[in-house]
């Protein structure tokens, strides 16, 4: 079984590499945003969840 | 909002509490063994159960998963109910959970022993037993799951994302890593072959390290540190971000276990790439533990659980620094096979997972029975020792890897070899000495643990329902026409379903087909399958786990070559089920063994190593001279081989044994010729021949005429 010879012959194969970095990327990008955008104070409370028990 | 009152299940966390302190003791006491055997071979007491190469199997199953597995689910248990404000979905499954990994615990110390192993690294247990781990894990994944849902606590405190995602993915790892066909009741073949099986070991082996050793024990650092240290951690934003960080960057970095291997050079390119990319991570989880202490280190005097938490991350940090710089080329020609690896391993285990799981338990017993530890002044001496035994484990191992690599790579000015391979291992055996005496201080720390356990235990009264009350989550009512996602994302249970769905769909798109391709095109003309008596031979190799000591695979250096004989192609390996390329070498490299000495050299070597060898550490085997080759399994292996795609003719194994029989009646003649009398169905005549073939294919590659006009 000589595994990169499926890969070769995988048509478009370079699209999909694409793909992958893209989605990678992005998910990446919004998480960022997002931890960023939320304010400080949600974060303050969620983090003292396990010392409020 | 009425609160509920309700009882978290403490009996579930002291049960994984006992067991993993019960372990860590046969864990370490096991890898003390295999250490001072290195240095005094005698210490197997000649027995085939107890020789390194089926000790060393254990002492990594048991560290791993009776100790880290028990201990991490100890520490699950514990806090995803105080985070979740509620108490574990089953107790029934709680304690079916809990029998079966026990037991499971118990069939891999009853086989690894037998020599019943799959040759892989941390997936030696057999098919049987693979089989049981799916169904334990599928039952923890019901009670975390279950527990997630009938929370009271709305957010999903960090802590629980490392839970959820080591839950999917170690249940990712087990399934690939375990498709093997089986051939016995105990035994089967991986279903990957060569080059192929080393990338999925090393996508597993690595991802192992990530998910079973990393993920779930950041997870408990994230309840258990601002617990102890009474503050919420530094950044919860941080803890965001490196988590999922972390989980992409470290499934791809699996193929730097395989540098300068006949791994194809993009694999090894992408896995240098991804490990170097790990560091930051990695380093965010040891910052966000580091700096929660900011302004309170005055505690950590005081308390020992602090202690041992704040050596565990700085071990951590540590560790994933250095891996990703094992992880470069440069830096991996030097390492690779060497004991600076297993120095990189322990500074793991013994600082982070170990002084983890410690800091947990003496965090959790005093709670557990309503007291206070003890002895803080035992805790802080088993602290001492422990950190003292990491050190005196370590610098040793880091000078004998060094040192071994160096003088493998030594030439004289005439441009030979400067050193024999033998005198790399007896020149750093002082080192192996030290090593050992760092890992008892260790086990000598435990033992301190467990008497503080025990008086603590006893001064104390066992709080088996611990009672609690919250208010019941507020079921989110659709406000009005709501997206289809926003009402998935209320049925926690239907997008658990669909995700896994969604993941097994692009998996299995992507293995099955290469399983039904028939066609097996070599990529070397001349490499051929095994003779049944070789494949008998070889499993008999794996069996007694040789790989442990001894590598396959001459790297494409000068000084390899020139020691070993043509370096490693990956079309060699086609029909290896499993690989053994090996880790490590104690002894030397057996990729070129194939013609390289006497059959009765090797008669005698397995005998008594030091009479071939003199100052060798290996291990006799005797028992091979002994015991008769099972030939009933012959025919079953081969038509296993045959479904895996190894080209025997159609209807071989009917007239496999005859062979086999020919084969082993030769070798037995040339051993008669040097005066050695050895029936013919003696397992040492399966092992000869395996050894004789090894690297034998490619020398018998034809010369090629030249094609004039055709």
């Amino acid at each position: 079984m000589k595994f990169i010879h499926y890969i070769e012959k995988v048509s478009h194969i370079d699209i999909f590499g694409m793909i992958s970095l893209s989605i990678f990327f992005l998910f990446f990008v919004v998480m960022i945003t997002w931890v960023f955008k939320t304010n400080k104070k949600q974060f303050n409370e969620i983090s003292r969840i396990p010392l409020d028990n | 909002m009425q609160v509920e009152k309700f009882y978290y299940d403490n009996r579930i966390v002291r049960a994984f509490g006992y067991a993993t302190v019960i372990f860590a003791l046969v864990g370490m006491l096991a890898g003390l063994w295999a250490a001072i055997q290195i240095y005094y071979p005698a210490a197997s007491l000649n027995f085939a159960a107890t020789t390194f190469g089926r000790i060393r199997p254990l002492h990594t199953n048991a560290i791993i998963f009776a100790f880290v597995g028990n201990a991490s689910f100890a520490g699950i248990y514990y806090s995803l109910q105080r985070l979740c404000k509620t108490r574990l979905f089953s107790d029934k499954l709680s304690w079916i959970h809990f029998w079966g990994w026990q037991l499971i615990i118990v069939g891999a110390a009853i086989t690894l022993p037998l020599g019943l192993t799959n040759g892989a690294e941390y997936a030696e247990l057999i098919w049987p037993i693979d089989i049981a781990i799916a169904l334990v894990w599928v039952i923890f994944g019901i009670n975390l799951f279950g527990t997630i849902i009938k929370r009271r606590e709305k957010h999903l405190y960090v802590a629980i994302w490392f839970y959820i995602a080591t839950w999917i993915t170690v249940a990712l790892l087990h399934i690939v890593r375990s498709i093997e066909l089986p051939y016995s009741l105990t035994g089967s073949y991986s279903w990957f072959a060569g080059v192929q099986d080393a990338l999925v070991q090393w996508w597993y082996g690595h991802n192992a390290v990530a998910f079973f050793l990393t993920t779930p024990v950041l997870g408990l650092m994230y309840y258990f540190l601002p617990k102890a240290a009474n503050r919420p951690v530094y950044s919860y934003r941080l803890s965001i971000i490196h988590f999922w960080a972390l989980i992409f960057i470290y499934i791809w970095a699996g193929p730097h276990h395989l540098l300068y291997t006949a791994l194809p050079d993009w694999a090894q390119s992408l896995g240098v790439v991804f490990s170097v990319m790990l560091i930051a991570p990695s380093w965010g989880g040891m910052l966000n533990g580091l700096f929660t202490l900011r302004g309170a280190w005055d505690k950590v005097k005081e308390d020992p659980v602090l202690k041992f938490m704040v050596v565990a991350i700085t071990c951590y940090g540590m560790a994933t620094f250095e891996g990703p710089m094992l992880s470069l080329k440069s830096v991996n020609a030097i390492s690779h096979f060497t004991d600076w690896t297993i120095a990189h391993v322990h500074i793991g285990g013994l600082g982070w997972n170990g002084f983890m799981a410690f800091a947990i338990l003496y965090y959790m017993v005093p709670k557990m029975w309503g007291t206070n530890l003890y002895s803080k002044k035992l805790a802080a001496n088993h602290f001492w020792l422990g950190t003292i035994g990491i050190i005196i484990y370590a610098v040793p191992m880091y000078w004998a890897g060094f040192e071994q690599s160096i003088m493998w790579k030594s030439f004289t000015p005439e441009g030979q070899l400067k050193f024999q391979f033998l005198e790399t291992v007896t020149n750093i055996k002082p080192l192996y000495i030290l090593r050992s005496i760092g890992g008892a201080l260790y086990l000598v720390g435990a033992f301190l643990m467990v008497y503080n356990l025990y008086k603590t235990i006893r001064q104390g009264k066992f709080i088996a329902n611990e009672e609690a009350e919250a208010a019941p989550m507020i079921k989110e009512q659709a406000k009005k026409k709501e997206y289809w996602h926003r009402v998935l994302e209320r049925k926690p249970v239907a997008m658990l379903v669909l995700s896994l769905v969604l993941v097994a769909i692009g998996g299995l798109i992507e293995i099955i087909p290469t399983f039904l391709v028939k066609s097996n095109i070599p990529t070397i003309a001349s490499v051929k399958p095994y003779t049944p008596l070789e494949l008998q031979g070889r499993d008999i190799y794996v069996r007694e786990g040789c790989y442990t000591c001894h590598s396959q695979m001459v790297r494409p250096f000068r000084d390899e070559v020139v020691r070993y004989g043509e370096y490693s192609k990956a079309g060699e390996f086609v029909y290896d089920h499993p690989f053994q390329w090996g880790s490590k070498r104690t002894g030397p490299d057996l990729a070129r063994e194939g013609g390289k000495q006497t059959d009765s050299w090797h008669y005698n070597h397995m005998y008594d190593p030091r009479s071939m060898s003199p100052g060798s550490l290996m291990p006799q085997y005797v028992w091979l001279l002994d015991n008769k080759l099972d030939t009933s399994s012959t025919a079953a292996k081969i038509r296993a081989m045959q479904t895996l795609g190894v080209p025997y003719p159609k209807g071989y194994d009917k007239i496999a044994n005859t062979d086999l029989m020919h084969q082993a009646d030769s070798i037995a003649n040339n051993l008669k010729k040097d005066k050695i009398e050895s029936p013919s169905n003696a397992e040492i005549i399966a092992v000869i021949a395996y050894l004789q073939r090894i690297g034998k294919d490619i020398k018998a590659a034809p010369k090629q005429p030249m094609a004039v006009n055709q």
